[in-house]
């Protein structure tokens, strides 16, 4: 006799997927993308226009708050954006057991990361 | 009868990527995906390099000193294009998400304005770096 399951169709669907958090993902990916438009263009024109510059021209850049906040801001939007773009690799590549210890690692490895990038930002910005 | 019970049954199988000929669409899709890891490497080294900054003028010396190097300068010019493939790519699925731009011709276009767009952008980049550094 076969057991019949009395679980529902969604009690099933749930933990298998889009029943869990998709939309939230789709949306954080997008909303980061869009400032990450604004704020990679930022740094890279930044990174160009300090082209040859030394060590002291370069604090002195990174101290002003024009540009510690938006550093802050990118590192913020830049590892988030990471973390839910490689999270999605490794579930569309990784189908052994290391697919949760790699989207775990993943998404700790970009939280510690931004925490040093921040922490490292404000130590230059409050220094001296 | 349980409707749903998981059988060994070996399931069919789509052809895989590898069957088909590579097209502009799907070489555009992958890339979008093999920058972004490039990229996630290169935020790997922004953090290097702001810490390097943090901790003293040696420090900073000998990560800037690695990234300008010849390898250094080939590898930062390999992952600005990265950059700005990403980005213009980025920005063309961003368009998609508002549902336009889906027709066959529109795809075309917009792929080849993304591939160019990253080709003049990155030798931009490159050209006014040079430039201010004299």
């Amino acid at each position: 006799m076969q057991r019949q399951s009395t679980r529902s169709p969604r009690a099933r669907a749930v933990g298998l997927g889009s029943a869990k958090d998709g939309v939230e993902h789709w949306w954080a990916e997008r909303v980061s993308a869009v400032a990450l438009v604004p704020l990679t263009l930022w740094f890279v024109a930044s990174i160009i226009a300090h082209t040859g510059s030394d060590y002291d021209m370069f604090i002195t850049w990174l101290r002003a708050p024009l540009a510690t906040i938006p550093m802050i801001l990118l590192l913020i939007a830049l590892f988030r954006h990471a973390a839910l773009g490689l999270c999605v690799v490794i579930e569309d590549y990784v189908h052994s057991g290391a697919k949760f210890a790699a989207v775990i690692a993943v998404r700790l490895g970009c939280v510690a990361l931004a925490s040093a990038g921040i922490v490292a930002t404000l130590r230059v910005a409050l220094s001296g | 009868m349980v409707p749903h019970s998981p059988t060994n049954r070996p399931r069919p199988l789509s052809p895989n990527i590898q069957i088909y000929r590579p097209q502009l669409t799907s070489v555009l899709s992958i890339v979008n995906r093999i920058t972004g890891i490039i990229l996630s490497f290169c935020a790997v080294v922004l953090v290097i390099w702001l810490v390097a900054t943090a901790t003293g003028p040696q420090a900073y010396a000998a990560v800037q000193g690695a990234i300008a190097s010849g390898v250094g300068r080939i590898v930062l010019f390999g992952c600005t294009f990265a950059f700005f493939l990403h980005l213009c790519g980025g920005i063309r699925h961003l368009v998609w998400d508002t549902v336009h731009g889906f027709e066959l011709r529109s795809i075309y276009a917009s792929g080849w304005t993304v591939v160019a767009t990253s080709v003049v952008l990155t030798l931009a980049a490159w050209g006014a770096s040079l430039l201010i550094a004299g």
